[in-house]
């Protein structure tokens, strides 16, 4: 099991050359909270917002050092409420962004924010990429499985059927399995699936996600109270329709116990058994949560893909040898 | 300038041309070779060495590539035509020039294809591969003798040379040689250092085996042998002398084409981070970095598209020193959403865009300046932004350095405009004197005083604080959405009027600094030819040329787009007239159902109509190659005023 208790340092600029070592502050709650949240009255969003806050907390990161990236869609106003540096961006395009941010800063903490819709829809493109880098940072995706800030309209992951404002008399086909996705892609290294109104297990496994080297994908479940608020109500309901899958190198929450009787050992190592049980963590019997492929031994691009630093002047004194090779 | 290199002409081709009365030299103040093959024979090769060589021997030098839209068209086609122009002259070359006076084409189809296009001089010296005319093929013997036929319309002087029978004697395969092979007739004939040859050609080939090496001099001195005892033509192009010496000696001087020297000029800008996709005929900048700029402490990503790689320099940018991206038109569309949020949130950004021919995927490997337009306004909303186009290949290489500088300035996004000219073009220039001010300085970490804004707007110049991840105190979220000066989300009425102000405000203000362009020629006249970019070479010597008729014709090249330089209505006011030459599109006056008001006109025309009040014409053409020098002459006598035009 991960050890939680260990606070490891993810930021540190020595890279940049000003030590922070005798850095004595204590970060509270409240220095992560920024601007009141305006996300409706039960909403997912709300849940995971104080998860992060309280795992920001936990591992005492320096607001300063921790950049939230965002697309667009409810969820992606995300970092406003936060104080910490935050990039509310464009639809789809979180990923390139917190790409971009963490190849040239990588002490910098990421943490990049995106609904069903902006990674599985507009930026799937960059999804299934961002995937292949395998770059440090913690990618949680809300997925309500539908679009909330336009106004209902249907999502990648909206069920066979329901009736949006596009597609009124149900949609057309069944939804993507952004689980599965995922675990398709080459050079996965870590992809969990965990749910708002379990907030224990949410917080664990934001956590494992954080403490993972690479590149962590979490699907968070998500209720929208407005435009679909029937979609996880009888699992809210009744705790025998979730299985949590449990492994010493996964998310074990004791306190889970006593609610939750259906639990499945599963090692997070086993890349196929984790797509096994992808295939049917949300469409069948019972909703699966929990760490179903880990695997830190994944090459990460911003480890292979770093140049030295250079001082001024051995750039001019490189740049003369390179003009060097061009003279006449 | 150079009248025939031969007066007598030879009605029917002979094999060689034996020297019985010692060779013709002809001594001239320049002169254009092409050398034209069909894909993967090696002509490009060929001429870079050339021209790189006549470059190290004190010759101004221009160099274009002759490329197929395809990778490997099948062979002996015209449209398969791939090759090299070289235009050498005593001093600086500036342009392709007009046309050339010698080729040397490995088979009949791909010359024909430069005859049809008006390439070749009148008179010009055609050395041509001859094993086609009696090959066991009856079609090709037939095509071969079309070809001869169609080309004995005009005077040229064809001599037939055994390519493929003499590279026999050296080398199995003479498609691997025939191109060294050719570059031997050419040293001789135009009398290149054959130590020089060497040199490049271990340069050249310095990734490959000592026997490659070994092969290729061999190669080169058959040509140079056979060219020796059986072509009778010398062209001497002398490198103009100063009183110090010769012109290129007298300063240290660097030869390069305009992609390498946007390359280097990114690297001289101390910029870190290029993010990219491969398109035409951007990609060689980044080829080029792929091979250096880990070296300087700098990552090249290839990112997964273009919308990706504008994604990727916008992060970068936000978190540290100015990243930069390079594309050309297709990639440029799919990269506007993402300069739109740069603007927005003035992540300083440097986009690089190599034009092509449009719209859509248009012309892949030909020139055209069809972009300005949507460098300027490509955007919902109204996003300000700044546009520089380098007209010459030394230029490409300073702009980079501006553009970082003034990204970094302005916290904006600077566009810099190349074309496919200049991309491809090689041409020698003064060394540049590297200067430590060039490069980004090291990130600013330091605290955010108290009280400090993420856009602590200058209500005067619109210029706030760059404040970057890792900075105490300084803590927001910047947002695509209309915000405050604290970054927070508009909600109050007039926030958005002032944000969209203050963004504007920093184009004035670099306005500020810039200083009226100087016009070619004369300060006053009846004609002012404006133009943009890389047509700034034929333009002038147009110019020059129009004005040995007694024209009173002058020219103006523009690099700063956006904010215009200053002063344009009071120089358009010295002259009776003013138009442009640019390589895009406009409506010829007098065209079918053309008026006055709905006549389209080039980009820049429009550009500047609307910024000085000036009846400005123009004179554009899309031909998919430069413009030349010698069109451009007859463009300047028909807008002469009172030319009836």
């Amino acid at each position: 099991m991960t050890d939680f208790t260990t606070t490891t340092t993810a930021s540190s600029c020595s890279l940049l050359g000003c030590a922070v070592d005798d850095d004595e502050r204590d970060f509270e709650l409240s220095d992560y909270e920024g601007a009141t949240a305006r996300w409706c009255p039960g909403c997912g969003d709300h849940s995971v917002l104080t998860a992060v806050e309280r795992l920001l907390a936990a591992e005492q990161l320096k607001p300063e050092d921790t950049v939230f990236v965002s697309g667009i869609g409810c969820s992606s106003r995300f970092p406003h409420y936060l104080k910490t540096y935050g990039f509310h961006g464009i639809h789809g395009r979180a990923l390139p962004v917190a790409t971009g941010v963490k190849l040239h800063r990588p002490e910098l903490t990421v943490f990049v924010v995106m609904g069903d819709g902006d990674c599985c829809s507009i930026g799937a493109g960059h999804w299934m990429h961002a995937v292949r880098y395998n770059m440090k940072m913690v990618v949680m995706m809300l997925d309500n499985s539908i679009y909330g800030l336009t106004k209902n309209q249907t999502s990648p992951t909206t069920p066979l059927g329901h009736a949006t404002n596009t597609q009124p008399r149900g949609s057309y086909l069944p939804p993507l399995n952004p689980l599965a996705a995922t675990l398709g892609m080459t050079n996965v290294s870590f992809v969990a699936q965990t749910a708002e109104w379990v907030p224990a297990h949410l917080l664990a496994t934001l956590k494992a996600a954080f403490h993972h080297d690479g590149f962590a994908f979490v699907r968070v479940l998500q209720r929208c109270p407005v435009y679909m608020p029937a979609l996880y109500q009888k699992v809210v309901r009744d705790p025998r329709s979730l299985e949590l899958l449990v492994h010493d190198d996964g998310v074990t929450v004791p306190e889970l116990d006593a609610l939750y009787p259906h639990r499945l050992a599963h090692d997070p190592r086993d890349l196929d058994a984790a797509r096994r049980l992808a295939d049917s963590a949300t469409g069948g019997e019972r909703i699966r949560l929990g760490v179903f492929f880990r695997d830190e031994t994944r090459p990460r691009y911003e480890v292979i893909h770093r140049p030295p630093a250079r001082t001024s002047a051995e750039r001019l004194e490189l740049l003369n040898a390179e003009l060097d090779k061009y003279a006449v | 300038m150079g009248a025939g290199l031969i007066e007598s002409i030879e009605q029917r081709p002979a094999r060689g041309a034996l020297i019985d009365q010692g060779p013709t030299v002809l001594r001239a103040r320049e002169h254009t070779v092409e050398i034209v093959s069909d894909a993967g024979e090696g002509a490009q090769k060929c001429g870079q060495i050339f021209g790189a060589v006549s470059a190290k021997m004190g010759n101004g030098v221009w160099t274009v590539e002759i490329i197929p839209a395809e990778i490997q068209p099948p062979p002996r086609i015209p449209e398969g035509a791939s090759g090299y122009r070289i235009r050498i002259g005593s001093g600086p070359v500036t342009n392709w020039g007009d046309e050339s006076k010698l080729i040397v084409a490995f088979n009949e189809q791909v010359l024909l294809a430069r005859h049809r296009l008006g390439a070749l001089a009148e008179d010009a010296t055609i050395l041509v591969e001859d094993m086609w005319a009696s090959h066991d093929n009856a079609d090709v013997r037939r095509a071969w003798d079309a070809a001869m036929e169609e080309l004995s319309a005009r005077r040229y002087r064809i001599v037939r040379v055994p390519m493929e029978e003499q590279c026999l004697t050296l080398v199995d395969n003479p498609r691997k040689g025939k191109n060294m092979f050719a570059l031997g007739l050419l040293s001789r004939i135009y009398g290149r250092d054959l130590d020089r040859v060497r040199e490049q050609i271990a340069h050249t080939f310095r990734k490959k085996s000592e026997e490659v090496y070994e092969r290729n001099v061999a190669l080169v001195r058959l040509g140079y042998d056979w060219a020796a005892a059986n072509i009778d033509v010398r062209v001497e192009v002398p490198p103009l002398r100063s009183a110090q010496g010769m012109l290129f000696k007298d300063v240290p001087m660097v030869v390069m084409n305009g992609n390498e020297a946007l390359g280097m000029g990114a690297l001289a800008s101390g910029m870190e981070l290029c993010a990219m996709y491969p398109i035409t005929p951007a990609t060689s900048v980044s080829h080029y970095l792929a091979e250096v700029f880990e070296r300087f402490g700098g990552v090249l990503h290839q990112a997964e598209d273009e919308i990706a790689a504008a994604g990727v320099a916008v992060g970068a940018s936000y978190a540290g020193k100015v990243a930069f991206t390079i594309t050309s038109g297709p990639g440029l569309a799919l990269k506007t959403e993402f300069i739109g949020l740069a603007v927005m949130t003035e992540i300083p950004l440097v986009v690089i865009d190599v034009q092509r021919g449009g719209p859509s995927t248009g012309l892949p490997t030909k020139v055209e300046q069809s972009d300005l337009l949507a460098a300027l306004y490509a955007q919902p909303g109204d996003a300000p932004r700044v546009v520089i186009a380098p007209a010459t290949i030394e230029e490409c290489f300073y702009t980079v350095i501006a553009a970082r500088r003034i990204a970094e300035a302005f916290r904006c996004v600077v566009m810099v405009l190349s074309d496919a000219n200049l991309a491809t073009g090689v041409q020698p220039f003064p060394r540049p004197a590297l200067d430590e001010r060039w490069l980004a300085p090291p990130l600013d970490l330091s605290p955010v005083p108290d009280g400090a804004r993420p856009y602590g707007w200058d209500e005067r110049l619109g210029i706030s604080r760059r404040v970057v991840p890792g900075q105490q105190g300084g803590m927001h979220t910047v947002t695509g959405l209309s915000h405050d000066e604290r970054s927070k989300v508009a909600y109050s009425a007039g926030v958005h009027q002032r944000g969209v102000a203050m963004r504007s405000r920093k184009l004035a203000a670099l306005a500020q600094t810039l200083t009226p362009p100087e016009p070619y020629g004369a300060d006053a006249g009846d004609l002012l030819i404006v133009g943009w970019g890389s047509t700034r070479g034929a333009i002038e010597e147009a110019v020059d040329r129009a004005r040995a008729e007694g024209l009173a014709v002058s020219s103006l090249q523009l690099r700063f787009l956006s904010p215009l330089e200053p002063g344009l209505t009071a120089i358009f006011a010295r002259f009776r007239k003013v138009a442009t030459v640019e390589i895009n599109y406009s409506d010829e006056p007098g065209a079918p159902l053309a008026t006055e008001q709905g006549r389209r006109r080039g980009q820049l025309a429009w550009l500047l109509r609307a910024a000085t009040l000036v009846d400005v014409d123009c004179w554009t053409r899309v031909p998919g190659e430069p413009l030349r020098p010698a069109a451009i002459v007859e463009a300047i006598r028909d807008l002469m005023p009172g030319a009836g035009r």
